[in-house]
């Protein structure tokens, strides 16, 4: 009899957490849905600016901004890691961590000094646990993915590299390429390629008066770059973790399901084999009163 | 009315209005600028300032932090990190955030990066009271 209540206890603790783990995919599914239209919201900023970039940046000497020059020789890289806040959304977190040890390996076997950022508590635990020095770190900021967050994380690598402790400042972010593919992705973002900045056609600039010069206009403007690079890279990777969530918690519920099904199964046989044996005992008893 | 401007306020966060106007009048870095319809193509900086447009007798006005503005013969089209329009500004926020402001300048008088990032927060602020009072309805 203790066996059958002891089924019964463990089917009505998986009903639980199939119930948790739906309410957890519906979650994830309203908030992919909120950082789907931030996204929609962001692009005709995003476009509109690529535009006035391309018709800036033509014509004019690369070398004049500080964040357009080519270092000499590299010796510190800042790596800006994006991160979930939480877990449960499968391999998401694993798969950017990854990418970003891989990067740190190649960077020291170049023998280059990596200044590791990160931003999200996923990455700042896993490295904090390894004992990885981490230089600065922004967590409990991915619930809410919104500019100001992008201007902040801007700022980290801005500073390193204005300031001089990293010559180059590369990004990994989690590209959302389809609702079943989220690729890390490591980009750099600073010194910007003359290429990034200047791509299109070039020409554009004669078209425009521009006050009060396109150098001037192309200071105020890069920074500005930075901080739409850094949005859409946030943006990404908020909506691959909702979307790796939703995946996640959906084959969770497949699984619950699955485990009832066994469960039920076994707890009919086992109350069978109980009515079964009690039975037998009944008939057992009945036989030995009619004898008697 | 084939004299109108397209007024494009595009923000990370939203395409804050699309509108068509009789003028628009920016500030730029160099001081205001208006533009009518037919205008030159133009690109300039702006400065944390206010942006009017009038559509026929009613006059509207707009808070933006900074950005730019580019002007085609039918269109202009600002692209500001951060812009209100004057109905929509909390004006309580806008006071908080002065004298918040306030106290960093004061605090962060020697040190010149802090000085300036909260002299901009402290123009903003300014800003967004101006233009809030100019956008009421009884004014």
């Amino acid at each position: 009899m203790a066996a059958l209540r002891d089924i019964k206890n463990k089917i009505s603790a998986v009903k639980k957490t199939r119930q948790i783990t739906r309410a957890m995919n519906m979650v994830a599914a309203a908030k992919l849905r909120g950082v789907q239209e931030k996204a929609e919201r962001f692009k005709p900023y995003a476009g509109k600016f690529a535009d006035v970039l391309r018709s800036v940046s033509a014509g004019v000497d690369p070398e004049i901004h500080p964040l357009l020059a080519q270092p000499e020789s590299v010796e510190t890289v800042a790596l800006i890691l994006l991160t979930a806040d939480r877990g449960l959304c499968g391999s998401f977190n694993m798969n950017l961590i990854t990418k970003a040890e891989r990067f740190i390996k190649e960077q020291t076997q170049a023998g280059r000094q990596v200044l590791l950022y990160t931003v999200g508590r996923k990455g700042r635990d896993y490295f904090r646990r390894r004992k990885v020095e981490i230089a600065q770190d922004l967590s409990g900021v991915m619930n809410v993915v919104d500019f100001d967050l992008a201007v902040q994380v801007a700022r980290l690598g801005l500073n390193a590299f204005l300031g001089g402790q990293a010559q180059e400042v590369h990004l990994i972010y989690s590209r959302f390429a389809s609702m079943a593919s989220f690729v890390p992705t490591a980009e750099k973002m600073l010194p910007i390629s003359p290429e990034a900045a200047a791509e299109g056609e070039a020409g554009g600039a004669s078209e425009y008066l521009i006050e009060p010069s396109a150098e001037e206009i192309l200071v105020d403007l890069l920074p500005r770059y930075i901080n739409v690079r850094v949005y859409n890279a946030l943006l990404q990777t908020a909506t691959s973790e909702q979307a790796a969530r939703m995946a996640a918690m959906d084959n969770a519920t497949k699984n619950c399901k699955e485990m009832i099904n066994n469960l039920t199964l076994l707890y009919n046989k086992a109350r069978q084999s109980a009515i079964t044996a009690e039975l037998m005992d009944i008939v057992g008893g009945a036989e030995a009163l009619k004898q008697g | 009315m084939a004299n109108k401007i397209k007024l494009e306020v595009v923000t990370p966060d939203k395409l804050l209005l699309s509108k068509d106007v009789d003028v628009v009048v920016c500030t730029g870095v160099d001081g205001e600028f208006g533009v009518l319809a037919g205008h030159v193509p133009f690109l300039s900086a702006l400065a944390i300032g206010e942006l009017r447009f009038r559509d026929g007798n009613a006059t509207d006005y707009a808070a933006v932090s900074g950005g730019f503005a580019e002007v085609t013969g039918e269109k202009v089209t600002v692209l500001a990190e951060a812009a209100e329009l004057a109905r929509e500004i909390d004006l309580d926020r806008a006071k908080r955030a002065r004298e918040r402001a306030e106290q960093r300048i004061a605090k962060a008088a020697t040190e010149q990066l802090e000085y300036s990032r909260a002299e901009a927060a402290l123009q903003r602020a300014m800003l967004r009271m101006r233009v809030a009072e100019k956008g009421r309805p009884s004014a």
